[in-house]
C-alpha cells in the first residue's frame, strides 16, 4: 500500500501560504513565512485538501508523489 | 589563494608525482587502450573492473561510481561527459593540482566513460578566473590531437566561479541557461540533461582514478585504502600549517596522520573535515580514519578532501562566524529557507564571536537550524548547518564564555581560513 | 421575446458585469502573497476572486446574447466575435469586443492552467488588466444611459476602487520582504571554448 507525501518545490515558493491555511495538519510556516512539510504520509481524510492545495498555489510549487509504506 | 605547484607531500604516488607530458604518462601508465568500435566484451569488462574497485565519487558525494555509471548507461547514448573541476570550495586545491600536473590522467578517464556510455563530447568545466589551468589543460588536449590520441572530442567550458556553480544540478543548468544555479530534484534516480541529451557528471579525480582502473584493474586501486572504502584520495590541508598543499593518502589514514603531513605550527585544537561545508572534529577523534564510513560515526563526512587545521593561537568561533557568512554569501537566492535563513544564522554566529551574545537567543539559534536544514533545492543549507552545530558542539565551551560577554582574545586575530574576498565579522 | 424587455437586458447585464468586473480587479489587486486581512485567509480570497470573475463571464454573456437577439439594432454574430466589424456603432461595440475576447482568453487559459507553461498563464492574465479599462470606455462610449446621474456614480465608484487599489499595489510591492533573487555574477559570459577535434580511431596500439 502506497501513501502520498506532499513535496514543495522550494524554488517555485514564494510563501503565499495559501497551503498552510488550507492542510494547516500538515504544513505548518517558518518564521519568514515558508512551508514546512510533516514528514508523516498523508491520511486519507486529508487528502482532498491536500489535492485543494496543490491545486490552488499560485506557483504551482507543490506536488503529491507517491510513496511507498516505510 | 596558492596553488601548489611543487612536487606532493606524503608517500603514495597514484596520481600525482608522473610525468605531466603525454609522452611521459603512456611511459608511466601505458597506452589508453579504449575500444575502436562498440564492443560489448570489453565494455562489460570495464564495467566489472569499475564495480569491482569501489571507487566512490570524489567530488562530495561519495557515491558509488558503478552505480551512477549503470544510470547513465541505461539513459542512451549521444551524451556528454561532463568534467567537473570546479571546486568553488575555497580551501580546496587538489582538482587544480591534478589538472595541472595529470591532466592526461583526467582525460583519459573522461574519454574510457564517454566510450562507456556512448557520449560523443567530453566538456572539462573550469571556473573563470583560474586561466592558468584551463592553460595547462589546454596544452594537453593539444598533446593529444598533436597525436591523433583521443577518440570523442575535447572542450574546456568556463563557467561562474561562485561556491554553488559546481554543483551537479548547477553545472548541467549553467549549460542550459547560463544560470549555475542549482535545479529542485526530487528524483534524485532520474539521470542528469543538458539541453534533451543525457549528461554524466564527474569529479575530476575520480574520472584519474578509472583512468588507472581501467589500464591496470581494480587490484592496484584495492591494495590502498580500506578493504570497505579502497583506493588512495587527494586532500587539500590548510590553516595553521607550516606547508599547506595537496597530498595523496591512502582512504582510511587516520586525520591526524594526514594533518601531520603538512607540519602545524601548534598544537592543533580542532579539524574542519569535508570543506566549509563539513563539519569540525575535536581533539578526542583526532584518530579517526580519513573514510566515509569512519568520519559517519562520529557525525562527519570525507566531502571535497578538504582538511583544515585550526591551531590553539585561533578562535575557533569566529572561524566559524566567518564561515558562516561566507556560506550564506553564496547562496544561490532561490529558496527562501537559505535566503533568510543563513544570513540570519550567520549574524548570531558574528554576534557571538564578538562577545555580544546577550542579542543572541541559543533556542532560537537551534530552532533556526532545524527549521532550515533539508529546505532547500540543494544540499547547501544543510551544508551550513552542519558546519554551524558541529561549531556550537566542539567549541561548546568557547561558545558559552563569548555567549556571557568573555571572548577569547584571539577573535579579532586575521583569520588563517582561505576566502575568495575578506569576511569582516 | 419582446425587443423592449431584452433591450433593458442587454443594459442591466452589461452595468452588472462592469461591477462585477470592477470587483475582479480590486480583489486581484489585493491579493499578493502578504496582503489579507488576519481573519480572511488568504486561500478563500483567490477562490473569491476566482468565482467573482466567473459571475462576471455569466452576465458578460446574458449580455452579449441579448444584444444579438435583440432586433431593434443590427450587431450580428459575426461582430460579436471580430471587433469593429458590427453595422450600429462600429468603434464603441468594437470595443466590447475586444474586451469580450480578452476575457474568453483569460478564462479558457484560467480553466487549462494546469497544462500550460506558468508563464503563458501569466502572460494571458496579464490581458485582464486591459479588460476592465475597454469595458468602462464601452459603456461610456455607447452612451445608452451614461447621462443618467446614477450611472455616472457608478462608474466614477468603479474608477476610484480599481484606482485606489493599485496605488495599495503598487505600494505593497515596494516594500515586499525579502523574495529570493538571483545573484547576477551567477551569470557567467558567454561560453568560451577551447575545442580540440581528433580523428576517431587513429592511435596506434589497439
Amino acid at each position: 500500500m502506497s501513501a502520498l507525501r506532499i513535496t514543495i518545490d522550494p524554488v517555485a515558493c514564494e510563501a503565499y501560504g495559501y497551503c498552510a491555511e488550507l492542510l494547516p495538519e500538515a504544513i505548518s510556516l517558518d518564521e519568514w513565512g515558508y512551508p514546512m512539510v510533516d514528514d508523516r504520509p498523508l491520511p486519507a481524510e486529508l487528502m482532498a485538501l491536500a489535492k485543494r492545495a496543490a491545486r490552488d498555489c499560485p506557483k504551482r510549487a507543490i506536488a503529491l508523489r507517491e510513496t511507498k509504506n516505510r | 589563494m596558492t596553488t601548489n605547484t611543487a612536487p606532493p607531500l606524503g608517500s603514495v604516488h597514484q596520481l600525482l608525482g608522473h610525468p605531466t607530458d603525454l609522452e611521459g604518462h603512456l611511459d608511466a601508465h601505458g597506452p589508453l587502450n579504449v575500444a575502436l568500435y562498440p564492443n560489448c566484451s570489453w565494455e562489460q569488462s570495464l564495467v566489472t573492473s569499475v564495480e569491482a574497485s569501489g571507487l566512490t565519487g570524489r567530488g562530495g558525494g561519495a557515491f558509488p561510481a558503478s552505480i551512477k555509471l549503470a544510470l547513465a548507461r541505461s539513459a542512451g547514448g549521444g551524451g556528454t561527459l561532463v568534467v567537473n573541476a570546479m571546486e568553488g570550495e575555497p580551501a580546496s586545491d587538489k582538482d587544480k593540482v591534478l589538472l595541472t600536473w595529470a591532466p592526461h590522467l583526467v582525460l583519459d578517464g573522461a574519454q574510457y566513460l564517454a566510450a562507456l556510455c556512448g557520449a560523443d563530447r567530453i566538456v572539462v568545466c573550469i571556473p573563470i578566473g583560474r586561466d592558468a589551468v584551463a592553460a595547462a589543460v589546454s596544452h594537453a588536449m593539444g598533446e593529444r590531437t598533436g597525436h591523433r590520441y583521443a577518440r570523442v572530442r575535447e572542450e574546456i567550458v568556463r563557467p561562474s566561479d561562485r561556491f554553488i556553480a559546481g554543483e551537479e544540478s548547477a553545472l548541467a543548468n549553467w549549460f542550459d541557461s547560463g544560470l549555475s544555479v542549482p535545479v529542485f530534484r526530487p528524483d534524485k534516480g532520474t539521470p542528469l540533461r543538458i539541453g534533451k541529451r543525457p549528461a554524466l557528471v564527474h569529479n575530476a579525480e575520480t574520472l584519474a582514478h578509472v583512468a588507472l582502473i581501467a589500464r591496470h584493474g581494480p587490484g592496484p586501486f584495492r591494495i590502498h585504502g580500506m578493504t570497505e572504502e579502497p583506493g588512495t584520495c587527494l586532500v587539500t590541508i590548510s590553516g595553521g600549517v607550516a606547508h599547506p598543499g595537496v597530498v595523496e593518502v591512502d582512504r582510511g589514514t587516520p586525520l591526524s596522520d594526514i594533518a601531520m603531513l603538512s607540519q602545524p605550527v601548534e598544537p592543533v585544537q580542532a579539524l574542519l573535515v569535508g570543506g566549509y561545508g563539513g563539519t569540525w572534529v575535536g581533539p578526542g577523534h583526532f584518530g579517526t580514519p580519513y573514510a566515509s564510513i569512519s568520519l559517519r560515526t562520529i557525525g562527519a563526512a570525507a566531502g571535497v578532501g578538504v582538511i583544515v587545521v585550526l591551531g590553539e593561537g585561533s578562535c575557533g568561533v569566529a572561524e566559524s562566524a566567518r564561515i558562516a557568512r561566507y556560506l550564506a554569501d553564496q547562496s544561490s537566492g532561490q529558496c527562501g529557507p537559505c535566503v533568510n535563513g543563513l544570513p540570519a544564522i550567520a549574524d548570531d554566529l558574528a554576534r557571538l564571536a564578538r562577545g555580544q551574545g546577550d542579542g543572541v537567543s541559543m533556542a532560537r539559534l537551534h530552532r533556526r537550524l532545524r527549521d532550515v536544514n533539508g529546505r532547500g533545492a540543494c544540499r547547501h543549507p544543510d551544508g551550513a548547518v552542519g558546519l554551524v552545530r558541529s561549531a556550537l558542539a566542539v567549541f561548546a565551551a568557547d561558545i558559552a564564555a563569548h555567549g556571557r560577554g568573555e571572548p577569547c582574545p584571539n577573535w579579532a586575530k586575521p583569520t588563517s581560513f582561505r576566502f575568495p574576498r575578506p569576511i569582516g565579522l | 421575446m419582446n425587443s423592449t424587455f431584452l433591450w433593458y437586458a442587454t443594459r442591466a447585464s452589461g452595468i452588472v458585469t462592469l461591477v462585477l468586473l470592477t470587483l475582479t480587479m480590486v480583489l486581484g489587486l489585493v491579493t499578493t502573497s502578504r496582503a489579507r486581512a488576519r481573519s480572511w485567509p488568504g486561500f478563500a480570497q483567490q477562490e473569491i476572486h476566482r468565482r467573482i470573475s466567473i459571475l462576471a463571464v455569466v452576465f458578460l454573456a446574458i449580455h452579449v446574447v441579448t444584444s444579438i437577439l435583440d432586433t431593434y439594432v443590427h450587431i450580428g454574430w459575426f461582430a460579436i466575435v471580430v471587433p469593429f466589424t458590427s453595422p450600429y456603432s462600429r468603434f464603441w461595440v468594437g470595443l466590447g469586443t475586444v474586451g469580450l475576447d480578452l476575457m474568453v482568453a483569460v478564462f479558457v487559459s484560467s480553466l487549462l492552467r494546469a497544462h500550460i507553461k506558468p508563464g503563458t498563464w501569466r502572460g494571458i492574465h496579464w490581458l485582464a488588466y486591459a479588460c476592465w479599462p475597454i469595458a468602462l470606455a464601452h459603456t461610456f462610449g455607447l452612451g445608452t444611459d451614461s447621462r443618467e446621474h446614477w450611472v455616472i456614480a457608478l462608474g466614477a465608484l468603479c474608477v476610484l476602487s480599481v484606482g485606489l487599489a493599485l496605488v495599495w499595489r503598487l505600494r505593497a510591492s515596494a516594500k515586499r520582504r525579502v523574495r529570493p533573487s538571483i545573484d547576477p555574477s551567477h551569470v557567467a559570459p558567454p561560453i568560451r571554448r577551447v575545442t580540440t577535434t581528433t580523428a576517431r580511431g587513429a592511435w596506434d596500439d589497439h
